[in-house]
């Protein structure tokens, strides 16, 4: 039954594309355009890069972008990883309220988390004297970065075998050797996703850092926030192409490096069948 | 060793930067500025009924165009070929590596009333049109950054639907209407509903599309509960309320859905 899509079909999809990429071809064009306009053409120009680099505040705005995605991805990872396997031990009377309570982080709105950890943040703090900033912004990154390890963890853990663990006891490992040599290696495609996606989030998140960080500290995307009332300098979109481009490479290594491995293994097959 | 008690620490997170947190909000909702209680910031509330109905409204809109251009590209996708689907998926996720402020930012230079949108009308000899800072461009916007969320669940449900099924309703005599109605849209139902989810709750909480593509003009709940919190109006009682009444309205919005879609999967299988 397997039909071409009709020519219908492919233009639909040609057109979801564009709709897509169009705003982000403007913003890459105008990234080298030569006035401050975003919709006036008047020249090419490579300064908006030369003069992104010693741009104080869009650098630092940067290092802490990656810096608290970075940290708190990282520390999402363990933390989710050593829950998802304490997790998978429990009774279900246990584990499906806790469970329940992983995924309100996912599924609220993100606006509520915000403001919901702002007014915690700001009532822990007039106790014990602190003030919202880096350390407010990586506790809430890493609290809403820990659900998403777990979801992909635990399916993994779900599909190991059991009796593995306990093989490697029996034969003289000791709880922590079995983990890391027989349950690490088993779940580790479900704790790289799992990174992946809490980076992600982490990196392309604006609202919930917006409640949390305070006015001292600034990520990117509130830089870009702050800057969108009055008007976006062309920086900015240089800023973003480069770390646009530098995504889209490696998608396209990743991707390739996947189909030629696909095409070796069916080689091999192929050659295996052969004999 | 016990190894159930390694879930021990992330209780303890949880039950302060999870549950506590919401606890916190709904102890605002009740109380006024000096502690004690009230259901004043409920009643206040009623001068904002209209931005409920806008956000509603407009969610509602921006979730059904995305199911009306998100569930046919998901169904012509899954029948190409394997190498062609994984890259068309990787292009629908590679804008949302794009920061979404700018991308939204980008809209504005398109649509603008001197904007790229009416320069290419004016060039091709058509007359402008006006968008920026309707609730048009509002819808846009969501449907924008929404759309890779409704096209990746539906996708990666009708992509694991056994064709063979398929084949069969045909080969009884069903026309692709029936076939359509009777055993595709039924199956893939649970990936249609994940996609509301997931754009439906960002796009009724969303601020930063409304301020942007909506100049200010369509105020929306997002917008309220910011200017409540780091705004002009500062009252994070009020702010509390209406974040309460949001959540528990999606809640039910969301348990309804998920009823509709766990009945309609038994009767498939009846």
């Amino acid at each position: 039954m397997r039909k071409k899509s009709s020519i219908g079909g492919k233009i639909f999809m040609a057109l979801i594309f564009l709709f897509l990429y169009a705003p982000i071809f403007v913003l890459i064009v105008f990234s080298f355009n030569k006035a401050k306009s975003r919709t006036q053409w008047t020249g090419f120009t490579f300064d908006w890069y030369k003069e992104l680099f010693s741009d104080s505040s869009i650098m630092n705005a940067l290092y802490t972008t990656l810096a608290v995605s970075i940290i708190a991805a990282l520390v999402a990872t363990v933390v989710g990883t050593i829950t998802a396997v304490g997790l998978s031990k429990m009774s279900r009377r246990w584990r499906s309220p806790l469970l329940t309570i992983n995924n309100i982080p996912v599924m609220n709105a993100e606006i509520v988390t915000g403001v919901s950890l702002c007014l915690l943040f700001v009532f822990l703090g007039s106790f014990l004297k602190f003030n919202l900033g880096f350390g407010t912004l990586l506790i809430a990154h890493i609290t809403f970065d820990i659900p998403y390890v777990i979801l992909s963890v635990m399916p993994k853990i779900h599909q190991m075998d059991n009796n593995l663990m306990d093989a490697a006891q029996d034969l003289g490992c000791t709880w922590f050797q079995a983990f890391r040599k027989v349950m690490i290696p088993e779940i580790m495609p479900g704790i790289v996703n799992g990174m992946i996606i809490a980076f992600t989030m982490s990196i392309d998140d604006f609202v919930i850092s917006y409640f949390t960080a305070g006015s001292r500290v600034e990520t990117l995307s509130m830089r870009i926030y702050s800057m969108t009332r009055k008007q976006i300098s062309p920086k900015i979109n240089a800023i973003s192409t480069l770390l646009f481009v530098s995504v889209l490479v490696l998608l396209v290594i990743i991707n390739v490096r996947q189909s030629r491995q696909e095409a070796k293994a069916k080689e091999l097959e192929r050659k295996l069948v052969n004999k | 060793m016990r190894t159930k008690f390694l879930a021990v620490p992330y209780v303890v997170w949880m039950a302060i930067f999870v549950v506590a947190p919401i606890i916190l909000v709904v102890i605002y909702a009740f109380t006024t500025a000096d502690g004690s209680f009230t259901l004043g910031n409920f009643s206040n509330m009623l001068d904002y009924l209209s931005v409920f109905g806008r956000s509603f409204y407009l969610a509602f809109i921006s979730t059904v165009i995305c199911i009306l251009i998100g569930y046919p590209i998901a169904y012509i996708l899954s029948k190409q070929g394997a190498r062609f689907q994984r890259a068309v998926i990787m292009l629908f996720m590679l804008p949302m590596w794009m920061n979404f402020l700018l991308r939204t930012y980008s809209w504005m230079s398109i649509l603008e009333n001197t904007g790229l949108l009416n320069r290419f009308l004016n060039f091709i000899g058509l007359p402008s049109i006006s968008i920026i800072n309707t609730q048009a461009a509002v819808v846009i916007g969501m449907v924008y950054n929404f759309l890779p969320f409704m096209i990746l669940p539906i996708y990666s449900v009708i992509v694991k639907i056994d064709r063979s099924l398929i084949e069969a309703a045909q080969d009884l005599g069903g026309n692709s209407v029936a076939v359509f109605r009777r055993v595709l849209f039924p199956l893939s139902l649970p990936g249609i509903i994940s996609g509301i989810t997931m754009v439906f709750v960002p796009a009724v909480s969303t601020f930063v599309i409304s301020q942007l593509l909506g100049g200010g003009k369509q105020m929306l709940l997002g917008d309220l509960i910011e200017m409540q919190f780091l705004g002009s109006a500062y009252n994070p009682h009020l702010g509390s309320a209406i974040a309460l009444v949001m959540m528990i309205v999606v809640t039910i919005f969301m348990y309804i859905i998920n009823k509709f879609g766990d009945g309609e999967e038994q009767a498939v299988m009846l």
